[in-house]
């Protein structure tokens, strides 16, 4: 063999070698970071061992640790959810079905898109801020605030006019702040849907809205669903936006002071009243904890954390299965 | 010749736009959906009217931050004291600025060599089962929450790897420190580099490595100097969202990083960010109008800037990589 055959013999182990250690530092940072997860998730967990009860969870929060509870934080947190919900699901798949379904490609659509996914890049705590001074203060408009008495007949329910820091006020900042997310996850599952769908339809006759709402939409349907999902579940954990919006970190009372579901039931204008009503959420409490001087409520913050974690679980399995449930049963 | 007439005729009444209920539904549909779009362009334009009422130029009877406070104070003094009173009170950014950067700048140490490596495992080297277990874990860690993060950084990170390891160094470190604040952040970016990278480099043709095989390459060469190299723009930008959102990260920095807004790059002492001074005052009560609740405002302002100028640089890069190679 050459000279020249000998050092690319040699060399080329060396490279081989240099190949697989490259590798393995690879594969060693991939599991370094699920190993971080499972220490994250076990050294909370040891934390919040023995805290975490049934107690815990129907309790409003004590000044003495062992007898604290995220009942109000809880209830707070699916009261924002559900409002978001309501709020940011029509607005984002609107947008979404606009920008995918109707669009030309003009400038003012590209300058949308652009809008849009640079919105879903700012800090949350920049929406918090707009919230405070759009929803709790409205720019200041009024010095002291109004208090007007809204009757349905059955029921009556009063607000306040700067809104303050109430559930709607936190709802609509979470709104603003899901929003871009939502339109991107609802944006990526209209597109999915084959161009064939739409134009059979269009073939048959059918309206540009007869196509959309009967045939783009509902094949879209569980897609769009688990972006939403996923980016209500992003909105429940955020704490810094209501942290800015001045809510409260602790509180005795449900939004409402809604007491028991029998309670709602037998007066409903508390329901009403609840989007109207001061609340806390659990990330609040959790951060209120933190701060909290007396060594014990580490362990409550951690209980905390795992009743968060518990809710955010809950709701990406559910999307999953949506998902898994869903999209075998499509054969395109 | 008598048969063309009324189809002729025909196809001019179906040409015609007709006024009919279905047609106006359609228009009205359409009007609502493109409202629902406009909304996000009204969202930004609220952000930047807020902030700029307040900060820059005020609407007549209120005074804006920078009426009251000069330019050059904000940004070439060097000490920020705006809860007290008098002559004591300073409105220096610059230790927010600092303190931002320096966490910024651990989490961009940890978390991108970190994030960018998982990249390559996962697009070059991962077996589809291995992938199909990290993914989803890398998306559990995207979704915890920064509070989680926070607790998990000043109760596990600084008393149990930062105490032990650096104070029988020698070091004096704080309970609240930025090398906490950075560690929690970088861990946080990891799964967002991952992923965005991964997404780019996946988008490298298949013909660019089989070629690289051809002649010779290893798996190490084709990963290290084709994949990587032609990806390099999408990654960059990657890092850039990255960066802009650990810039814009508040309550992991708000509860590890403390709030004591010093001058220092010392990463063992305790700092005070943009953000983790707007949730600090705003958790009490700060009366409307004054100059401590408009410094937020000129805050906000500063960090909304740096985050949106990153987020467009990326953007922009990202789009057109995804032009290049589709």
């Amino acid at each position: 063999m050459s000279l020249h055959g000998k050092i690319y013999e040699r060399r080329l182990v060396w490279r081989h070698r240099i190949g697989l250690i490259f590798e393995w530092v690879c594969r060693i940072a991939t599991f370094l970071s699920l190993g971080i997860l499972a220490v994250l998730l076990f050294s909370i967990g040891r934390q919040a061992f023995g805290w975490l009860g049934w107690g815990f969870l129907t309790r409003s929060n004590s000044y003495e640790a062992d007898q604290a509870g995220i009942m109000a934080g809880l209830i707070g947190s699916l009261w924002l959810v559900g409002l978001t919900a309501i709020m940011s699901v029509p607005m984002g798949v609107g947008a979404a079905v606009y920008l995918e379904e109707y669009a030309k490609p003009s400038r003012l659509t590209k300058f949308i898109q652009l809008n849009i996914s640079n919105l879903a890049g700012v800090p949350s705590i920049v929406y918090g801020i707009l919230g405070f001074t759009v929803f709790v203060r409205m720019f200041g408009l009024r010095d002291r605030p109004e208090r007007f008495t809204c009757s349905l007949g059955f029921a009556q329910f009063s607000f306040e006019l700067p809104l303050g820091r109430v559930v709607l006020s936190g709802a609509c900042t979470l709104t603003l702040l899901s929003l871009p997310v939502v339109i991107i996850a609802a944006q990526e599952a209209l597109r999915s849907v084959p161009p064939s769908l739409r134009h059979a339809s269009l073939a048959l006759g059918a309206t540009k809205w007869q196509t959309v709402r009967y045939q783009v939409l509902p094949a879209a349907l569980p897609g769009i669903m688990t972006g939403v999902i996923l980016s209500l579940s992003r909105a429940i954990g955020e704490t810094a936006p209501l942290a800015v919006l001045g809510a409260a970190a602790q509180l005795s009372f449900a939004p409402g002071r809604i007491r028991s579901i029998g309670d709602a039931v037998q007066h409903p204008s508390k329901i009403l009243q609840a989007p109207f009503d001061q609340f806390t959420a659990i990330p609040l409490q959790i951060y209120g904890w933190i701060n909290e001087p007396k060594a014990a409520f580490e362990h409550v913050a951690a209980a905390g954390i795992i009743v968060l974690l518990i809710v955010l679980l809950l709701m990406n399995g559910t999307a999953i299965f949506i998902r898994q449930r869903f999209q075998k049963k499509i054969r395109w | 010749m008598s048969s063309t007439g009324p189809i002729r005729r025909d196809n001019q009444s179906s040409l015609r736009r007709v006024f009919s209920w279905q047609r106006l539904q359609e228009e009205a549909i359409r009007f609502l959906l493109f409202g629902c779009a406009l909304l996000s362009v009204l969202t930004t334009v609220a952000i930047i009217f807020v902030l700029v009422t307040e900060s820059l130029v005020g609407i007549p009877p209120h005074t804006a931050f920078f009426q009251d406070v000069s330019f050059s104070e904000f940004f070439f003094s060097t000490e920020w004291a705006p809860q007290f009173s008098g002559s004591q009170q300073h409105y220096g950014v610059m230790p927010l600025v600092c303190g931002t950067f320096l966490i910024t700048g651990i989490s961009g140490l940890i978390g991108l060599p970190v994030g960018l490596m998982i990249a390559i495992y996962l697009s070059e080297y991962a077996s589809p089962r291995a992938r199909s277990i990290c993914k989803p874990a890398l998306e559990i860690l995207a979704g915890v929450p920064t509070v989680v993060y926070g607790y998990f950084g000043l109760r596990f990170v600084t008393p149990y790897m930062i105490m032990p390891l650096f104070k029988s160094m020698g070091f004096s470190v704080y309970g609240f420190n930025a090398l906490c604040g950075g560690i929690v952040v970088g861990i946080m970016i990891i799964p967002m580099v991952a992923s965005l990278s991964e997404d780019v480099m996946r988008a490298v043709p298949n013909s660019l490595r089989e070629s690289g095989y051809a002649l010779g390459a290893t798996k190490f060469d084709v990963s290290a100097r084709i994949v990587v190299p032609s990806a390099l723009s999408g990654i960059l930008a990657s890092f850039l969202l990255a960066l802009s959102r650990s810039i814009g990260e508040t309550m992991a920095v708000a509860i590890c990083a403390g709030n004591s807004p010093n001058l220092t790059l010392n990463p063992f002492s305790s700092v005070q960010t943009m953000t983790a001074f707007i949730v600090n005052v705003m958790q009490g009560e700060v009366v409307a109008g004054s100059t401590l609740e408009k410094s937020l405002y000129a805050v906000a302002l500063v960090l909304f800037v740096i985050t949106l100028v990153m987020n467009l640089i990326s953007q922009m890069v990202l789009s057109r990589y995804r032009e290049v190679y589709q």
